[in-house]
């Protein structure tokens, strides 16, 4: 049985590290050599044009230590919410349950259900509610948060919430197909987020 | 479908991952307070006109739109 033992502990062990997360941070390229090479020798007179891989700002290398702060870039398709802010810790809905994210914390993709989005800086809090999206979080203690619609807490109607909330539960009880009770149940469950976010 | 694993409710309704996130965000635009909701719900407002060509000439075109008064 053990004839093949050797053969296993002498197998290079690369391929174990062959295919890295797709939240590592890879050493971004500063320009495209191939390209540049390329373009040298067609037009060796002229400059060769910035491409998209010149105008991106490298991601700095995971620091041996943890750094003391967590850098958050947090976006909307029409804004930007956060540009690279340092702040101390941020709390992300995550479909799994409530994630505090703190400086140097594990490389994790996590979905966002509706829900609270608070940025601890301090003894400030900010309170933003997405109402779904992705959060990347990546081992040089940076956080990029991604979501379709989010808005300062304060912004939300506590009536308009209400009302919103019995006319879910109400098409939830009298919808017949499963599609139109999948609707329903995802009013009821943005309106309770919504309902829990003001109440808690 | 490339998996047999458990889905969301709303996946197996049929919808899309697109198609949930943008009810959610219909949802929570539309209880915002008054001055935030116009703006948000404007943003989202798309207006184009579609048109099928047949014989090298254009039919008369289909409006699509979400402000019809204008």
């Amino acid at each position: 049985m053990l004839r093949r033992a050797t053969a296993l502990l002498t197998r290079p062990v690369i391929s174990l590290r062959a295919r890295p997360f797709s939240t590592d941070v890879s050493e971004t390229p500063v320009a495209d050599t191939s390209f540049y090479d390329a373009w040298k020798k067609v037009i060796p007179t002229l400059e060769p044009p910035h491409t998209p891989l010149t105008f991106m700002k490298p991601r700095p290398p995971t620091p041996s230590s943890i750094p003391t702060k967590l850098t958050v870039n947090f976006v909307l398709p029409y804004n930007s919410e956060l540009a690279a802010k340092e702040v101390d810790m941020v709390i992300i809905p995550a479909s799994t349950g409530h994630m505090g994210v703190l400086p140097g914390h594990v490389a994790t993709i996590a979905e966002l259900k509706p829900g609270v989005l608070s940025v601890h800086e301090g003894t400030d809090v900010t309170k933003y509610f997405v109402s779904s999206g992705f959060a990347f979080i990546h081992a040089n203690s940076y956080a990029d948060i991604i979501a379709v619609e989010a808005v300062p807490l304060d912004r939300v109607d506590a009536s308009l919430v209400q009302k919103g909330l019995a006319e879910f539960t109400q098409k939830l009880s009298s919808a017949s197909t499963d599609l139109e009770k999948a609707e329903a149940q995802i009013g009821v469950d943005v309106h309770s987020a919504l309902n829990a976010a003001l109440t808690g | 479908m490339a998996s047999n694993a458990a889905v969301p409710f709303w996946r197996a309704a049929g919808m899309t991952y697109i198609t949930y996130s943008n009810i959610c965000a219909n949802l929570v635009r539309n209880c915002l307070k008054e001055p935030y909701k116009t703006e948000a719900i404007s943003r989202e407002r798309v207006h184009f006109a579609v048109s099928k060509w047949t014989d090298g000439k254009p039919e008369t075109p289909t409006i699509r739109t979400d402000t019809p008064n204008v």
